[in-house]
């Protein structure tokens, strides 16, 4: 189990049946909100949102980016930059253990992917989060990484678009992490100054201080169906105010009734939806 | 034990209990202690100097939170002259855990924001233990950006565990109002010089932390999450904070040889809460002599500069 489903109470875990397992691996395998059988290539067609219940299963960032972008014209961004582990970290493992492991597990090097190119023939610059990267957490590479996205926006005028999955900042780079979510907005500035577009697409789960910088900016913050999507954690909240939380408390819905954001938008229907919505704020 | 002393300071506590005694014996006695009291002083000093000089990440963790470390307004009473509080955000409610205001710093008209955490019980629950919900967040952009239009330096003081985590504080959308200060301070057009004077906790205290000077007084801690919370995350133990202090290596210290702190202000022997009236004299001059220097720039220059400082965190961190 993973630092971050631990925060998730119970009743938030089997109420969305987000289990820890992301894309199901097989031929066969269990929507993990509705139980029913999926066929994996009927599963992979339909983007991996399940076709009985429309449950969005979490997905990698290469599986986003192969069905966000057009299949041409792909260049992927940032990708020779690695982390290291300057201060020699450790808690119950080392840290440096640990990114060989989610290194290992995921075939990426840090947990984002960045890459330019083509939605619909629009040019774009795309960022990913990967959320099996130790809980898509940020710290000085997916900073950096997210900086020459940004840079990449400035320089050819191309709207940037962020899919975001992360518990937040990654504690094992300790202030450094921090200051990425000073660094990622700084970047973003610069992009608003220009009235280049960028949307935000907040998808299962965006917390903590990815939550608190990126994701919250965009010109148009859209989110997945039923992602959790907060600041704090529900089970930090659960033990501060000594409360249950109300039923679909920091899901997808629940920040739309609140205003936090602009759409909720089916995974199906994310390219056609964006690339409108682009078309006119480019106009 | 001796309430007004951490753990790690009772032999300190033990010996003052000792010289107090002596004095009160001193005035009823017919013959004259003050030799021996002298000399115990002088023992008191020693032992806190050797106490003090080195601290475990740990105690200057418990330091940054001492119940007497002085707080933001004690600092502003004391060099900030012609204060006036400005409340709310304008939209939903007064936060009492981040307040702001005009003043004066050696005369100069300056925009104060700073964590305010509470002294008594009442006092604590008042300021909600120095964690800001939304609106405090917002309250102090407004803040910030009346500043910006009346060309007034913009002074922080840092002093938090974090922002609020609470249904309401999700429901008015904490995490929007931490990155909109973030995004703004990044290119607010008057100069921010930011000092942790405590606690510095994580997203919360970034909020009002971008800036173009950052100070840390010797004895405060900045990180990206609370030992205790890094502790039961990574640890499975909030018993195992020590360690997570540790590893983290959130002193002033710490940061600033890894460079990502401008200045550490020292403090007097004991730490601030032993000498407010000093502390507050030496973090006067570091931001007077810091503002003098940042307003000579032109607002590119500045913008530039802090651009480039914010861009550099994490530059050194990754190979490739």
């Amino acid at each position: 189990m993973s630092w971050f489903e631990k925060l998730l109470p119970p009743k938030i875990k089997t109420d969305t049946g987000i289990g820890k397992k992301g894309v199901p691996e097989g031929l066969w395998s269990k929507c993990p909100a509705c139980s029913a059988v999926l066929y994996g290539a009927e599963l992979e067609r339909n983007q991996f949102v399940c076709p009985k219940c429309s449950h969005h299963l979490r997905i990698s960032a290469r599986q986003r980016l192969d069905q966000f972008l057009d299949k041409e014209s792909r260049e992927e961004l940032g990708a020779q930059l690695k982390p290291t582990d300057e201060y020699k970290f450790r808690d119950s493992k080392k840290y440096k253990d640990r990114i060989s492991a989610a290194q290992k597990a995921t075939g990426e090097n840090d947990a984002l992917v960045v890459m330019q190119g083509e939605l619909k023939g629009m040019p774009v610059v795309v960022a990913v989060f990967e959320f099996k990267f130790m809980g898509g957490s940020m710290g000085a590479v997916v900073g950096e990484r997210f900086v020459q996205a940004v840079n990449a926006s400035v320089r050819h005028r191309k709207p940037l678009i962020c899919f975001s999955a992360s518990g937040g900042a990654r504690m094992q780079e300790a202030l450094v992490s921090l200051m990425q979510m000073a660094k990622t907005s700084a970047a973003l500035r610069k992009l608003g100054r220009l009235g280049v577009p960028y949307i935000s697409v907040l998808t299962d789960p965006t917390m903590g201080g990815v939550s608190a910088s990126l994701a919250m900016l965009g010109d148009l913050n859209v989110a997945e169906p039923k992602a959790l999507i907060g600041f704090a954690g529900p089970r930090v909240i659960e033990q501060t105010v000594r409360e249950t939380l109300p039923e679909g408390f920091q899901r997808s819905e629940f920040l739309l009734e609140h205003g936090a954001i602009d759409m909720i938008v089916d995974r199906r229907d994310l390219r056609d939806k964006l690339h409108s919505a682009l078309s006119m704020l480019r106009n | 034990m001796n309430l007004n002393y951490l753990e790690f300071e009772q032999p300190i506590a033990e010996l003052e209990a000792k010289i107090e005694e002596l004095r009160h014996v001193s005035v009823d006695g017919d013959f004259n202690i003050g030799d021996e009291i002298a000399r115990l002083k002088k023992k008191s000093i020693k032992l806190t100097e050797s106490v003090f000089s080195s601290l475990t990440t740990w105690q200057v963790s418990q330091l940054a939170r001492h119940p007497q470390r002085p707080f933001s307004l004690d600092y502003i009473q004391r060099f900030i002259t012609d204060f006036q509080e400005l409340h709310g955000d304008r939209s939903y409610a007064d936060d009492h855990a981040l307040i702001g205001g005009l003043g004066r710093l050696d005369g100069r008209p300056v925009m104060i924001i700073g964590h305010q955490k509470g002294r008594d019980t009442k006092d604590k629950l008042f300021r909600n233990f120095g964690m800001p919900r939304p609106e405090g967040y917002r309250k102090a952009l407004r803040l910030m950006k009346m500043a910006e239009r009346f060309k007034l330096p913009v002074i922080t003081f840092i002093d938090t565990p974090g922002a609020y985590p609470g249904v309401g504080a999700e429901e008015r959308g904490q995490s929007e109002a931490i990155a909109r200060n973030l995004y703004e301070m990044t290119d607010l057009k008057t100069p921010i010089i930011a000092t942790v004077i405590g606690e510095g906790g994580s997203g919360g205290a970034l909020a009002i932390g971008v800036c173009d000077h950052l100070v840390m007084l010797q004895y405060s801690t900045y990180s990206v999450i609370s030992p205790e919370g890094c502790a039961s995350i990574l640890w499975k133990s909030a018993d195992k904070a020590p360690e997570a202090a540790e590893a983290m290596g959130l002193t002033a210290e710490i940061l600033h040889s890894r460079r990502l702190v401008d200045e550490v202000v020292a403090e007097p022997l004991g730490g601030a809460h032993r000498d407010a009236e000093a502390t507050a004299v030496s973090l006067k001059n570091a931001l007077s002599s810091n503002l003098d220097r940042l307003s000579q720039l032109s607002v590119d220059e500045l913008l530039e500069m802090r651009y480039q400082r914010l861009i550099r965190f994490g530059q050194a961190e990754q190979g490739g």
